[in-house]
């Protein structure tokens, strides 16, 4: 006991206030030392690896073993490099999931409130976030996409149907899929932002990926093809997919459209974030 | 420093503060008491920004809290409900917090020796006792070195060894020269430790006073301690008497603590009733009972006693 009223006592060592003042910078380290002190960040980024390689090398042994039972037309639309990357549509849940619960996983314990008494001015929270949050994913989503893409190629090889990195718009679209898995996650970081609540957070990323799509299959032809496009998981699709459907926008107007998805989730999360009650 | 002016919260159709001004001042511990569902806890989110005032401002050390360019460094604050991620380690949440103002990360080892925490700092905070819970929202309070303190009901659920600690760590805060600022709904708790008493019922302000003369006002009041098998009865017809607080014993269901009403009173009124006593004894009112008086009309749950005696009065005159 009386050691702790001495410790209370002892002057501290602290720099002078004027020089820790909160920055961007200083709340980037704050929130990189967050994401990588919680164990559930490298279950779901392992978990997005393990989908993202493993289940593409997995539907590319699938398709090897019964390639020569295949139609013309079946062969004709196959291309090794989209197939190897197949993987994704499982891989962007997990790190769909991680996004929503950089904002979320804080509401729920009531960490945002120590978060928001430390940066009172809160948008910083948010951008920083989404920095340390997208690098992340975008450094596992590209070695990830590599992985699945050469892993791949090597077992269509036995059957030389592989394609060659080299081969046209082939690294458009490994890096794409880095590039489109760090949107998704983004999105993902602005809906928890806004929604505040997990279960919210995961339920309307998934209707806007796995849902929509469709629904909108639903609709009249015409429709779908005037809406289709610009799900922002078909958008997306564009740039990582090299042999698409025939209505898919060019792959970078596609990734244009899926930025604006990003912008609408964090400017949406943003104005949340700075008006509600924490 | 704290000043609030006109604070005032509303949550849909229901306010919890209402017109609160007041000024906290440095080298004392303040204690802000009041009942349950007073407003404390609400009140001290506003002077953090954390909910935004419906209206009024709040001001610390001459700024709004969220002008502060370091605000850590000027107001540590502990609420009531956790603050804390439950799967990180309190090393890193202490560390994650302190990252934003650069603070150099040995004064993470300062705070978690301060409070004891040193064998436990690298266990998730999810697994804490309450008390280590309490221990790890001091230590982040304390982190920046602040001039002002604030707790919202600090002992709340410690064992005997963390309230006193607390309470020494509270008053040795003050004598430093920090504005502390303390919340807590039992009156023997800020008799411990509060020079000066800000006393809110029902959202409202009720006293602003030092804790002195609190006392010295509180034991002029006489209290009487009657007991009676018709406690209930004898409750009702008491309470109907304007100034009159009747309540039950906390232990015993046959005895009632009465304030406002003298023995001769209670008296009379049981003999008119042909109510049975056992026991009639005036006494001084205790701290609790006074803080009780003082608050009595903003007390949530005694509008629902009210109630139900009038309508019980009107069923028996219709019986
Ligand atoms: N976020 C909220 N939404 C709605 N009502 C609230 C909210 N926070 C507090 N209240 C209400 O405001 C009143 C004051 O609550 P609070 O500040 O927690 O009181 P205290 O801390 O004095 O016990 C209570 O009636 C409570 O139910
Ligand atoms: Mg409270």
């Amino acid at each position: 006991m009386s050691a702790v009223l001495e410790a209370a006592r002892i002057p501290t060592t602290l720099p002078p206030e004027s020089e820790t003042k909160v920055s961007l910078g200083r709340v980037l380290k704050s929130e990189w030392i967050k994401f990588r002190s919680l164990r559930s960040t490298y279950w779901t980024l392992a978990a997005g690896i393990v989908l993202t390689v493993g289940f593409g090398a997995l539907l590319c042994w699938a398709m090897l073993d019964h390639f020569s039972q295949l139609h013309a037309e079946e062969r004709a639309s196959f291309n090794p490099t989209d197939h190897s990357l197949r993987g994704y549509y499982l891989a962007q849940m997990a790190i769909g999931v991680l996004g929503v619960l950089m904002f979320t996983g804080e509401y729920s314990t009531g960490m945002i409130r120590a978060t928001v008494s430390a940066v009172p001015r809160r948008l910083p929270v948010l951008w920083a976030k989404a920095i340390v949050f997208g690098v992340a994913t975008w450094v596992v989503g590209t070695l990830s996409a590599l992985a699945a893409f050469f892993i791949g190629q090597a077992i269509f090889s036995s059957k030389h149907i592989g394609a060659s990195f080299g081969d046209p718009g082939v690294p458009r679209a490994v890096f794409g899929l880095g590039l489109y898995l760090t949107a998704i996650g983004l999105i993902a970081v602005g809906l928890g932002a806004l929604l505040r609540n997990t279960a919210a957070g995961i339920a309307s990323l998934f209707g806007l990926l796995l849902v929509l799509p469709l629904l909108v299959e639903s609709l009249p032809s015409s429709w779908q093809s005037n809406i289709s496009p610009y799900l922002p998981g078909n958008a997306g699709g564009a740039l990582f997919t090299l042999h698409g459907d025939p209505g898919q926008l060019s792959p970078w107007v596609g990734f244009g459209v899926l930025c604006i998805y990003v912008a609408a989730a964090l400017i949406g999360g943003a104005a949340v974030l700075r008006r509600r009650d924490a | 420093m704290i000043e609030a002016v006109g604070l005032t919260k509303r949550y849909g159709p229901k306010t919890a503060v209402e017109d609160l001004s007041f000024t906290v001042r440095p080298g004392i511990v303040t204690g802000f008491l009041g009942p349950n569902g007073a407003g404390k806890s609400t009140t001290m989110r506003m002077l953090l920004g954390l909910d935004a005032p419906t209206e009024g401002h709040a001001t610390v050390n001459g700024r709004r809290y969220a002008d502060h360019p370091a605000p850590l460094r000027e107001v540590g604050a502990m609420l009531e409900a956790r603050a804390v991620h439950t799967g990180r380690s309190a090393w890193n949440h202490l560390a994650a917090l302190a990252a934003t103002h650069g603070l150099p990360m040995r004064r993470v080892d300062e705070v978690v020796d301060l409070v004891g925490l040193h064998e436990v700092a690298r266990k998730r905070a999810g697994a804490f006792s309450l008390g280590m819970g309490q221990r790890l929202g001091i230590a982040s309070a304390l982190l920046g070195d602040p001039a002002t303190v604030i707790l919202d009901e600090p002992v709340n659920g410690l064992d005997p060894e963390g309230i006193l600690w607390i309470r020494n760590l509270m008053k040795s805060l003050a004598a430093e020269g920090r504005t502390v600022l303390v919340s807590s709904h039992l009156m023997s708790e800020m008799a411990l430790t509060a020079e000066h008493l800000i006393v809110v019922g029902r959202g409202r302000l009720i006293a602003d006073t030092s804790v002195a003369e609190f006392t010295s006002r509180a034991s002029v009041g006489q209290a009487v301690r009657v007991r009676t098998p018709d406690s209930v009865r004898l409750g009702e017809l008491l309470r109907d008497l304007p100034g009159v607080l009747a309540t039950p014993d906390e232990e015993r269901a046959d005895v009632l603590d009465v304030t406002g009403a003298d023995s001769e009173q209670i008296g009379h009124l049981a003999a008119r009733n042909q109510l049975v006593l056992f026991e009639l004894t005036p006494h001084q009112a205790s701290l609790e009972e006074a803080f009780m008086e003082l608050t009595k009309d903003a007390v949530e749950y005694q509008t629902g006693t009210a109630a139900r005696t009038a309508d019980q009065r009107v069923k028996e005159t219709a019986a």
